[in-house]
């Protein structure tokens, strides 16, 4: 645990020494503001929907941009094995990044609780699902995030991982949205497998066990087989 | 603190890159791991610091299984990888804070160890410098302080001066040499003045297979009497080359003559005889015997250099 701690630190302070972070975060808010502000200002409507609407569509680029690098970089620059031959775990190591990568993520939504303030000002708000879905974001956040670096840790070329992970979150993501399409047999299954379906449960403020265990399972799930695939060296 | 391998044997894919070797790393010694290219040096690097597994056999660090126990072992190890990858972005104190951190170095001592090493590698002038605008010579220098950071007993030093100019390889082989002291030292290299001029005892290793291991002394006392002579000889259209061949080798005690290199007005050919015994006089006496014209005669001892390329070619 301490040493995912150093490797997160690490990482974290990373995004920030270049300009990955501020062109994420600003590019973030770009967007947002202008779905909410249209909204508000040309809907004339008090709600944070909107926003919430939008997010996941972003967060289909931004997910693979930002742990595109994660294990690609270090592979390619040749610093995985010094990474590797410290004394840590190769799941501490994993562990490290996946954090730093969701503590980006989650602190580019931080600055949209600016939009909660100033709907506060104008009428009522509903907290309870304003909360919740952010955590359905952050969640949500968390398995793309699982998905990206996997991919990362498959390929030294950052280009190919982005790719990778993007293919994978968008066939996750519209899983859900082609429920037509699909045998009748096959449609309760896809839609679990569904982030979005997941991410709307939750973000009409209920917080179910069953969405959490497909969010909590499916990060597991990824971060194992991210070691997994740091280990292939050894095969 | 020393490095025990056991029949070691590693495939990648249907190749063997190492092929059951054995050898022994005793405390304070220092020793060059020699090889060409691809010889299998590397591999057998990152086997010791539990970066790469296996297929067949044991290593034993300290008597620690690094198989079965790879974090202790990883603890005891310091490692300079080849090519000294190292994070561009970050400044060189920052990175130093990182190593240490990552080798559990104790937290109130993190500080020390640092500076120490900023100390020992010389690295004073460029600590707030990112690593990215260093020369070559001082990112080495950060290699080897990352290597070090924990103090540890064993170091594994996989080409360490490569790319590094006259004076940076001179700072750096006497940096080993005094390391070497308390240490436990293993470096690879192919520059065999790097073996002569750090090592206690060389490994050379070909094609995955140990072909000489011993003093570098040793080495060349039991290749020594294999002496080989140069000769340069003015052409003459009287004699072909296989002429020229046949009379050298009918010299007695010669043992094989060759033609190294032909050029318009000469013939260079080298000649091997027989352990032991001086040949010179007698080829003198065949080249003026035989009405030759004799250009150039000396007689080269066994180098290192030639122990090398015996066993690798």
């Amino acid at each position: 645990m301490k040493n995912s701690l150093t490797i997160f630190k690490k990482e974290l302070k990373s995004y920030f020494t270049s300009p990955v972070a501020y062109i994420i975060i600003v590019v973030f808010l770009i967007i947002t503001g202008w779905f909410f502000t249209s909204n508000l200002f040309i809907a004339g409507v008090i709600t944070m929907r909107s926003v919430f609407d939008i997010v996941p569509f972003i967060l289909l680029f931004f997910i693979p941009a930002i742990s595109m690098r994660t294990f690609s970089e270090e592979r390619k620059s040749g610093t995985i094995e010094l990474l590797l031959t410290k004394p840590i775990s190769d799941f501490d190591i994993v562990l490290g990044k996946f954090l730093s990568t969701l503590a980006l993520a989650s602190m580019t939504l931080v600055p949209t609780v600016i939009y909660v303030i100033s709907l506060k000002m104008l009428g009522p708000v509903d907290f309870g699902s304003i909360i919740s879905a952010y955590i359905g974001l952050v969640l949500m956040s968390g398995i793309y995030i699982g998905i990206g670096i996997f991919a990362s840790s498959l390929t030294e070329n950052q280009v190919v991982a982005f790719i990778v992970s993007f293919l994978v979150i968008f066939a996750l993501f519209m899983m859900n949205k082609v429920l037509i399409y699909i045998p009748a047999p096959l449609v309760s299954t896809l839609e679990y497998i569904s982030s979005d379906y997941h991410f709307s449960s939750i973000a009409r403020g209920v917080i179910d066990t069953k969405d959490l265990i497909y969010y909590l399972s499916g990060i597991s799930i990824l971060l194992l087989l991210t070691k997994t695939s740091l280990e292939s060296r050894k095969w | 603190m020393s490095i025990k391998v056991e029949n070691l044997s590693k495939f990648y894919g249907t190749q063997q890159a190492v092929k059951n070797i054995s050898f022994e790393v005793k405390t304070g010694e220092i020793v060059g791991f020699l090889g060409p290219n691809g010889a299998g040096k590397s591999t057998t690097m990152k086997m010791i610091t539990t970066y790469l597994t296996p297929n067949d056999g044991s290593i034993l660090v300290n008597d620690v299984d690094a198989q079965d126990f790879p974090i202790e072992v990883r603890k005891k190890i310091g490692y300079l990888p080849e090519q000294n990858p190292l994070y561009q972005d970050m400044n060189v104190i920052d990175y130093l804070y990182y190593a240490a951190e990552l080798q559990s170095v104790p937290k109130e001592s993190i500080a020390d160890s640092v500076k120490k090493m900023i100390k020992v590698c010389g690295l004073d002038e460029v600590k707030h410098k990112d690593i990215g605008e260093l020369s070559k010579g001082y990112k080495q220098r950060v290699g080897l302080a990352q290597a070090m950071i924990h103090n540890p007993d064993v170091l594994l030093l996989d080409e360490p001066t490569s790319g590094l100019d006259p004076n940076q390889i001179i700072e750096i082989r006497k940096l080993i040499k005094d390391l070497g002291k308390q240490k436990t030292v293993m470096l690879s290299t192919h520059i065999l003045q790097e073996v002569q001029a750090t090592c206690d005892r060389v490994i050379i290793i070909n094609n995955g297979d140990i072909v000489a291991d011993g003093t570098t002394d040793s080495l060349q006392r039991s290749f020594q009497g294999q002496l080989s002579i140069h000769l340069v000889i003015k052409k003459d259209p009287k004699f072909g080359k296989e002429k020229l061949i046949s009379i050298m080798e009918s010299i007695k005690n010669v043992d094989k003559a060759k033609i190294v290199s032909d050029d318009d007005n000469s013939w260079t050919v080298d000649i091997t005889a027989t352990k032991g015994i001086d040949v010179r006089e007698e080829i003198f006496k065949k080249i003026v015997s035989s009405d030759m014209v004799l250009l150039e005669l000396h007689q080269e001892e066994t180098s290192l250099e030639d122990i090398f390329r015996k066993l690798t070619t």
